[in-house]
This record gives C-alpha cells, structure tokens and sequence, in this order.
C-alpha cells in the first residue's frame, strides 16, 4: 500500500509533492483532465513571491513539477476516476488501473463557470471559448462579448482589445464587483461597451455551427432582445471539482470540500484537501501552494502518528 | 516526433492522403497547447505511422487554413479521412483520452 496519492497538479498538487517526496513518502501524483490547472490559460503571475520580473502561468507550473519529481515523486498522467475507502486507506481507479493508498491528498481545484446553456454547450470553440489568451486570436476585426463582473471579466475584456473590433462588457447586475482600478481601465477603453442588467439566454445559431448572434433578457424590464455577435467569453467565476469526493466528505453551502480550519483535515481521517478546492475565498496560487504544503506535513503526521 | 503541416504541404500530406490524418491546431502562446503537443508527440510514436497520421499546424503561419475550417479556439484536433474533416475535438485532454479517440482509426 502506498503512503500518499495526490490527485490533482495546480499549485496546491505539486507543493504537496514536493513536501511528500522530500518526506521519504515517494508520492504519485494523478494529473488529471486539466494539468497544471487553472494557472495553464493565464498569461503573467506578477504576484508569486520570488519571481521578481513576474513568470507565465504554465512555465511556473512546469517548474513546480520538476521540482517535485526532482525529489523522486512518481507522475501519471491520467484522470482519477473514483476514490473510496477500504481496511487501512483507499482505493483509487485511473486509467482502469487500481492503486491503494493509506492517505490521499486532494488538489483538484476548480473549473470555469459556465453559463450553463444548452446553446452554450454546442457551440464551444464554435465562436464560444473558455480561453481568451487561447482563443482571442481568432476574433481580429470581430466583435464578442464577455460575461462577468469580476477582475477576471474586466481582464478578458482588455485583453480582447488587442484583437477584437469591439467587446461588450455584459453582466446581469446593476454594477461591477471587480476592482477600481480594472474597472477604470475598461471604462477608459474606447474599444469596450459596458452593458449591465443584461443576461445572455441562448446562443445563436445552433442549426449553422456557428455563433452568429446573442438572444439577450434586460434583468430588470424583462425585455427580450437579438444582437449579432461573432464570440462569446465567460468570465463568471469557478466551481470547485469535487464530483470525486461528493457522498464521501462534507462539503460546505457553496460546495467546497470542507476542511477542519486551521488544518487540511476533512471529515474522512487520511484524506486531506489543498488548493482551490477547499477555498471560496482567497484562491491564489500562493495561497493554494501554502495548503498544498499543510496537507502534506498534515500527511506526514498521519502516517507517523499510525505507525 | 509529430509531423509539421503547413498551408504548402497541407494538400498534398493531410488532404491527398491515403489514411487518416488527426491535425493538431495550435499555436505558441495557447498555454493547453503546450500540453496537448507532448502528448500528440508520444502518440505519434507509439501509433502506427501506416493507420494514421499525426501532425501540427501552426494557425500562426497557417491562418487561411485555420479560416477555411472555422478554427476558432484552439487547441483544436480534427481527423481528416479522404480529404475530408471526420471529426474533431477542442480542448486539451489527457493522453489516453486522446488515444481513445484514435482507437477507431488505428484498428
């Protein structure tokens, strides 16, 4: 049986590993779906500590699993399918492999809201994209609109300037959540249409393959409007991923993993939770990799405390 | 290693060609991208050459062909058989995810 598996490789995953391995634990790491996580689709981290000049996303990943396997933590890169309990740990699924496990360490962050239209759903990377760095290329001399009211939304919006004709800032409120200083910027952005109290209620056009247009609801008249639009861009916030662990551990109001404060226990002994899918509230990547370093001392005390 | 599709060659090595051929879209700064390249590199390799083709294109160098076939978020991989776009899937995935994908084309 094996002392740790860490499920998940954003910041949390590999902070954990590279405590668990330097801890003589020899942990395996499940990838998942999504490797590397949320910091994959963002661009600059100005604001991890030690990177002086700021580091890409996905390169400040990278470096963060080597450093992880430089202590000898073994990498699969596969999706865990299930995690349950058996006599003495778990039993984890991947890959139609079974491994056991005495303790596991849940990093499996969370994912990008989505609007949660059917339309929405058959027209991804038809004009419909979860990726403005990814995706804004493809939007030269077009228009699209972004959905949000948050810093990420305002961001997206700016960053789709550089292509885009016009971007239409749209959220279902009456004002903004996000930060002065971004909204300032797209406020003083000629290219970006600020348009609130407006939700988005299909997608057009299904039957062509293609988004061609928006049907719009005004949240506050009620009334129902068409416009055309080449793209749509959802910055709406996240959900944690926890449809490995739901029925298994407790889960708060908002449907984050909850863990014991203070500490990276969940209600299940030996099975500790890090990152973002513990955390509605901060959810950063020093945050998460500071968890990732609990979960994994949280681990070692375990284990220790068994023997 | 993968095969590098291009606007010159794209006619000739994807579209003339006479098995299958899965066509990675992509580009420098799409950060899943950089994921989905390893992987379609170790496929590559482990794949029979002789049942299907696996290759990138560029949408940088190649925007005509990223255009022609309504590329508009990437990574995207499309399976041509016959000249002809048989299916295609957007988004990054893990390599066995891509595998099963493939599994119909390489028998």
């Amino acid at each position: 049986m094996r002392n740790v598996i860490i499920v998940g490789s954003g910041p949390a995953g590999w902070t954990a590993a590279v405590y668990a391995a330097r801890a003589d634990l020899q942990p395996l790491v499940f990838e998942g779906a999504e490797p590397g996580g949320q910091l994959m689709t963002t661009t600059e981290v100005e604001n991890f500590p030690g990177f002086e000049n700021g580091i890409q996303g996905p390169e400040l990943m990278e470096v963060m699993r080597k450093q992880a396997k430089r202590f000898g933590t073994e990498i699969i890169s596969s999706m865990v399918e299930s995690l349950k309990q058996i006599d003495g740990g778990f039993e984890v699924v991947a890959a139609g492999k079974t491994y056991e496990t005495k303790t596991v360490i849940l990093s499996t962050g969370a994912t990008a809201r989505r609007l949660g239209l059917e339309s929405e759903k058959a027209l991804y990377g038809k004009g419909v994209s979860a990726c403005a760095t990814c995706d804004g290329f493809f939007f030269k001399g077009k228009n699209v609109i972004v959905v949000g009211g948050g810093d990420s939304a305002m961001e997206e919006a700016s960053f789709l300037t550089r292509f885009a004709d016009k971007v239409y800032l749209m959220h279902r409120r009456d004002e903004f959540r996000a930060s002065k200083i971004m909204q300032e910027r797209v406020k003083a952005n000629a290219k970006i249409e600020i348009v609130l109290n407006t939700e988005i209620t299909e997608i057009l056009d299904v039957n062509v393959g293609q988004v061609t247009g928006v049907k719009l609801r005004d949240t506050v008249s009620g009334e129902m409007r068409e416009m055309k639009i080449d793209g749509v861009f959802a910055a709406i916030g996240h959900e944690p991923n926890v449809s490995l662990v739901k029925g298994l551990i407790d889960l708060d109001e908002k449907s984050y993993v909850k863990t014991v404060p203070g500490s990276s226990k969940t209600n299940i002994e030996g099975l500790f939770a890090c990152g973002d899918v513990q955390d509605s509230h901060y959810r950063q990547a020093i945050t998460a990799a500071g968890t990732g370093c609990m979960a994994a001392l949280d681990a070692e005390r375990f284990l220790a405390n068994q023997e | 290693m993968a095969y590098v599709f291009s606007e010159a060659n794209f006619e000739n090595d994807v579209l003339k060609s006479s098995i299958p051929v899965a066509v990675d879209f992509w580009a420098t700064w799409c950060p899943p991208c950089r994921i989905t390249g390893p992987i379609l590199d170790e496929l590559s390799e482990e794949i029979d050459e002789n049942k299907l083709k696996i290759g990138k294109l560029n949408v940088d160098d190649s925007q005509h062909l990223s255009t022609e076939y309504r590329v508009l978020s990437i990574p995207t991989v499309i399976i041509f058989k016959d000249g002809k776009e048989v299916e295609r899937f957007v988004g990054a995935m893990p390599k066995e995810a891509f595998m099963e994908k493939f599994k119909p084309y390489i028998g």
